[in-house]
């Protein structure tokens, strides 16, 4: 059973390479990111790995975001292109249902990096 | 938000005004004296283990059991319990006369306010958001709409059970200006670890400028309870993050959300002064564009956590007694969100 996981851990990485725009953020980054999660309530609508409650369902599971294709199945996958879809959705992906979130630019760029950080599996 | 609950010093011991400085004086004697009664305790127990045989004999005789066991107890803490109260007893004083009023109910899971004038009768009506002049005592008549819930913000006063067809008093006091939360501290239900409130006490200028924005807000009611105030901006901060204004109309259109609401029976259960909607089954909504929080001090209130309430406050906060609107339409959750935030 172990060595099975083990397996499938070694071809997952081996299959997917952490994008070169994706880098690795620092704690802190991570920290203040989920702290603006928290305080903006991101969670009235996604599950958030890392965030117990609320875990709204009317967006979709933020769980494992840092392998997803494209964001929002439509935008190119990097961290300033996630930092601007976060403050502005409507706006960079005109239709999108996801309202603008009241967080500053900076705190963006740490959303971005708290979501992309969640696990390099 | 609940949140104002947490962080260091816990707020139990850091009073922000006269009452709550008497629970904090309360609380730091009872840890003193728990501090001495474990001290002599331990040293007890150390003779009885360790000491000369001639003290372990005094130490199981009857006269330290009379002593020790009886009357030191009995004398500590009947003393305690006549200084307790007489140091609280201001804390649930009748009522004066002269003193601000605010009748608060607990209901299953948020806390309807009620500002009276002199005579009792309700002047305002709002909910999970209690707000207060700086320096003033002010009287709460708690009462429950359901079951046993308990009226505890920390900061400003000790707790005290809101019990169904009984009023029971207590007073608040700030004497610095901020927002300190506040919970129900009596098991009540389901939601009862989601149902908080905020308590917002504002130096006295500021408090002029919430009394007149209040009046305002209630005679733009009165007049139209869909017109959107011309330039308030619902977006904070720097607006060239945002869309336009023509396509913020397209996806969040106030009048359209104004007709949702009426037509939804949202109306049946919220109240909007001013408008038609005069339900009584959930929170007073006429301000709660201004409110700090939502879903009873659980939420940060912006455009998102609005949409993500009333489309889907049953995976939020289960069980809670308003249904999900998931038979609406994204673009009808941001009329209706557009509409309420400008409820003010
Ligand atoms: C009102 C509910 C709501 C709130 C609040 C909300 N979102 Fe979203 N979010 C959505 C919806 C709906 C989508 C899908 C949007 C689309 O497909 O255009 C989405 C999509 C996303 C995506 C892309 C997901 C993917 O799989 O590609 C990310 C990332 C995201 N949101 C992050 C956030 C963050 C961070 C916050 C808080 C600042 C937030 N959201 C607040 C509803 C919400
Ligand atoms: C069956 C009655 C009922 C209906 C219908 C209803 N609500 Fe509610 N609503 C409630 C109750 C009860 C609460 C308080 C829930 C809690 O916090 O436990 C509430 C809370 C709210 C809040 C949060 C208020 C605050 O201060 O926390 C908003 C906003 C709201 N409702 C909007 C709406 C809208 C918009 C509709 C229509 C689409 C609607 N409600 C329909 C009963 C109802
Ligand atoms: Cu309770």
């Amino acid at each position: 059973m172990i060595v099975m996981a083990l397996s499938a851990c070694v071809t997952l990485v081996a299959c997917k390479e952490p994008v070169e725009t994706r880098r690795e953020p620092t704690n802190d980054m991570k920290a203040r990111g989920l702290a603006a999660i928290e305080r903006a309530g991101c969670g009235s609508c996604h599950k958030i790995p890392g965030l117990d409650w609320p875990a709204g369902r009317l967006g979709p599971s933020l769980e494992g975001f840092d392998d997803v294709g494209l964001i929002a199945g439509a935008l190119p996958n990097r961290p300033d292109v996630l930092a601007a879809f976060i403050r502005n959705a409507p706006g960079v992906k005109p239709g999108s249902t996801m309202p603008p979130m009241p967080v500053s630019a900076s705190e963006a760029e740490d959303i971005a990096a708290y979501l992309y950080g969640i696990d390099h599996d | 938000m609940i949140d104002a609950l947490w962080g260091w010093p816990p707020p139990v011991l850091d009073p922000a005004g006269p009452y709550s400085a008497k629970v904090t004086t309360l609380s730091w004697s009872l840890f003193a004296l728990g501090l001495v009664v474990t001290a002599i305790v331990v040293a007890a127990l150390y003779v009885a283990i360790k000491g000369p045989d001639r003290w372990k004999a005094k130490l199981g005789g009857e006269r330290a059991i009379w002593l020790g066991g009886v009357a030191f107890p009995g004398v500590v803490l009947t003393g305690l319990l006549i200084w307790g109260l007489t140091l609280t007893a201001s804390l649930t004083e009748s009522i004066r006369g002269d003193e601000m009023r605010i009748r608060v109910t607990g209901e299953m899971w948020w806390f309807r306010v009620q500002y009276l004038d002199a005579d009792g009768s309700v002047a305002m009506e709002d909910a999970n958001e209690i707000h207060i002049p700086v320096g003033v005592p002010v009287v709460l008549e708690l009462e429950s709409a359901d079951v046993i819930h308990s009226f505890w913000v920390p900061h400003l006063s000790g707790k005290k059970d809101m019990i169904p067809g009984r009023r029971t008093l207590l007073r608040i006091e700030a004497d610095r200006a901020g927002e300190f939360g506040g919970v129900c501290a009596e098991y009540c239900g389901g939601q009862h670890a989601l149902m908080g409130f905020v308590t917002v006490a504002h130096d006295r200028q500021e408090w002029n400028v919430w009394l007149a924005g209040r009046r305002a807000g209630a005679a733009q009611a009165a007049a139209s309870p869909a017109s959107a105030s011309e330039g308030a901006s619902p977006y904070p901060g720097d607006a060239d993050a945002y869309p336009t204004e023509a396509e913020l109309l397209e996806q969040y259109d106030p009048r359209a959300g104004y007709r949702l609401f009426m037509d939804s029976g949202c109306a049946a259960c919220h109240r909007i002064a001013g408008s038609d909607a005069n339900g009584l089954a959930g929170p007073d909504l006429t301000y709660v564009g201004s409110r700090r929080t939502l879903g009873a001090g659980i939420l940060a209130n912006n455009r998102g956590t609005m949409v993500g309430w009333i489309g889907d406050s049953q995976s939020l906060k289960p069980g809670n007694r308003m249904p999900s609107y998931d038979v609406l339409t994204a673009k009808e959750l941001g009329h209706i969100a557009a509409f309420l935030e400008l409820q003010r």
